[in-house]
């Protein structure tokens, strides 16, 4: 009863914040949490007349027919490898450059060199993509024109190399966001106490030393986080760019599971089967999901830092 | 006057060692500079050039054979326009959208006493751990009837969560309690004290985040890709992966004259795409770089 009215008050009050959510929460729903429901076609042999939530029920056969499939390995493999290669790259070097950055005491230098090397994060997928394959042509791009100023002869077009995939994807992404990413690295050393500088200079500490016993150990938390947070996009590594640079010579690496979701269910490559490429989906979204929650388990456990 | 002293001090404590590291700083940051900006050099050197220079190998940083001609075929190829008029549409609509949702979505978040915060918090959290992935989402859309309409493109990622907590947060922070709280006292409604205290005193914000949702339109071809098939409704990105990564030039849309020029020229020509398509936003980029570097910063507090 009382209850109730404490409802009823509050609603008679704040009816109108609730009129606010209304249109985001009709978004979330339609196009997210109804997505989600429909993982469960994961389950059912999809017919156009069924859809996504009357087909017939099949129970794992999507599940097992991907798990034993030949593609399984690949695509798990591929994904993971990517990512991780992805996400120590993209870790590292923008923490390195944002503590060598952070040394250097030239305002006008700082300002002109950080603009210039965060400009690429805004090129698109497609253009960077378009750029790398201009770049690292092996007859009119600086990768075939300085091969054959060294060697005297054109090298082998690398887009057909499958081994050259996961350099080319990892690499233009460290190009493109290096700077980017390291700006919340240097915001964050921007709140570092100059005092303790000041008192370890007056004990004898070399500038190297001071960034590995000051500046670092600052850093930590924001980098637990971002780790945590890039480990729960391991599996969801994009499709976009991907999809971009794949071609029949390099597939056995440049598969990935996005990509595999794609081709079999929306490409008309193969018989478009929704079923089955739903259940990849959700086989990927779960994986995904345990990664995140384990990687915040481990970082609360050492670290006291996490995400939630 | 003083700090220019203790500035002066400090450099004469330095001993050798940390001089060396100073100088080996400042070349790695130069060197990764350079390193950052030789391809985008390449790039407009060869969109400048001519096509017998670029097909022989010759153009390295700096234009060879200096033409326009390039800029005058690519200006005439109709999908680029298309494109455009698309993009511009998309990205201008696409970001009203955004910017309103979350902003409806960040100010009840952001109010304390409003009762469901925490649940819906939580709620919409779980949006960026876990999605429907990309089949259900497309027959969700197909059943919509959205398949090949604008809204295929403008709706499906209309807000991100990430982008609402900068803003729960943002609000929360720099806007007082005892401001709602005497507003609401004085008669105000939700309503009223979000159009006269919230909007204008988060506008900061609005202007980071509006700027974050048109660059993620702007360089999107993923929704496009996957619900559009008329062409006439294509955004820039989709003709730009046309031309740039599979190659196709469609002959149907240039005039003669421009056939003609075609031939053997497809690989300049991708150059000045490149140029075209990506230049806007590098322009305006340094203006307005210290609002996408303040959107970063309020978004790392912890969500």
């Amino acid at each position: 009863m009382r209850f109730g009215k404490k409802l009823k008050t509050t609603l008679k009050r704040d009816w109108q914040l609730y009129l606010f959510m209304l249109l985001p929460l009709a978004y979330f729903i339609i196009f997210k949490f109804v997505p989600m429901g429909g993982l469960q076609l994961a389950f059912r042999n999809y017919t156009p007349k069924g859809g996504l939530w009357n087909s017939p029920w099949v129970g794992l056969k999507n599940i097992l027919k991907f798990l034993e499939s030949y593609q399984f390995e690949r695509v798990v493999k591929n994904t993971f490898i990517l990512s991780v290669y992805g996400l120590v790259l993209s870790t590292i070097i923008p923490i390195g450059f944002a503590l060598i950055y952070n040394t250097i005491e030239k305002p006008r230098f700082k300002k002109i060199t950080q603009t210039i090397v965060t400009l690429p994060h805004f090129i698109s997928v497609v253009v960077l993509v378009g750029i790398m394959m201009q770049l690292f042509n092996n007859r009119i791009g600086i990768y075939g024109i300085m091969y054959e100023k060294f060697f005297g002869e054109f090298p082998a077009d690398i887009f057909g190399n499958p081994k050259a995939f996961r350099h080319l994807y990892v690499w233009s992404s460290v190009w493109q966001n290096f700077g980017w990413n390291a700006i919340i690295y240097i915001a964050t050393l921007s709140g570092v106490d100059a005092g303790l500088h000041e008192a370890a200079q007056l004990d004898g500490a070399s500038r190297l030393q001071r960034v590995w016993h000051i500046d670092l150990p600052y850093l930590t938390p924001t980098i637990i986080i971002m780790t945590i947070m890039g480990i729960g996009n391991i599996m969801s590594v994009g499709f976009e760019k991907a999809f971009l640079m794949q071609n029949n010579l390099n597939l056995e690496y440049s598969e990935l599971i996005s990509t595999y979701v794609y081709s079999v269910g929306l490409s008309g490559t193969y018989k478009s089967d929704f079923s089955y490429a739903t259940a990849i989906d959700l086989f990927n979204a779960v994986l995904n999901l345990v990664l995140i929650f384990t990687a915040n388990k481990i970082a609360s456990r050492v670290s006291d830092t996490s995400l939630w | 006057m003083q700090r220019a002293k203790t500035i002066k001090k400090k450099h004469s404590r330095e001993g050798l060692g940390d001089r060396v590291f100073n100088a080996v700083a400042i070349t790695i940051v130069l060197i990764l500079t350079v390193i950052v900006i030789l391809p985008l050099m390449n790039v407009v050197a060869a969109s400048f050039s001519s096509s017998d220079a670029v097909n022989a190998g010759k153009v390295l940083l700096l234009p060879i054979e200096f033409t326009l001609d390039n800029y005058r075929t690519v200006l005439k190829y109709n999908s680029v326009w298309i494109g455009y008029r698309n993009t511009i549409f998309y990205t201008a609509a696409g970001t009203v959208i955004s910017v309103l949702l979350s902003l409806f979505c960040a100010y009840p978040l952001a109010t304390k006493r409003f009762s469901g915060r925490k649940f819906f918090n939580k709620l919409f959290l779980l949006t960026m751990i876990f999605n429907g992935g990309m089949i259900p989402t497309y027959i969700v859309v197909r059943d919509l009837k959205l398949l090949n309409s604008v809204w295929s493109v403008l709706l499906p990622t209309a807000i991100s969560f990430y982008n609402v907590i900068i803003m729960r947060n943002y609000i929360e922070t720099t806007i007082p309690d005892e401001l709602e709280e005497s507003a609401r006292v004085d008669g105000c409604s939700p309503a009223r004290y979000f159009v006269s205290f919230v909007v204008p005193l988060a506008k900061p914000i609005i202007a980071v985040i509006a700027m974050y949702y048109a660059v993620a339109q702007w360089n999107d071809y993923f929704n496009a890709f996957l619900y559009l098939t008329n062409k006439n409704l294509y955004p820039l990105q989709l003709f730009l992966r046309e031309i740039l990564i599979s190659s196709k030039f469609s002959a149907s849309d240039l005039d003669p004259d421009a056939i003609k020029a075609i031939q053997g020229l497809a690989d300049t020509l991708k150059y000045v795409i490149i140029v075209v398509s990506t230049l806007p936003l590098m322009c305006i980029y340094p203006f307005v770089q210290k609002y996408f570097v303040k959107g970063v910063m309020i978004g790392s507090v912890k969500g």
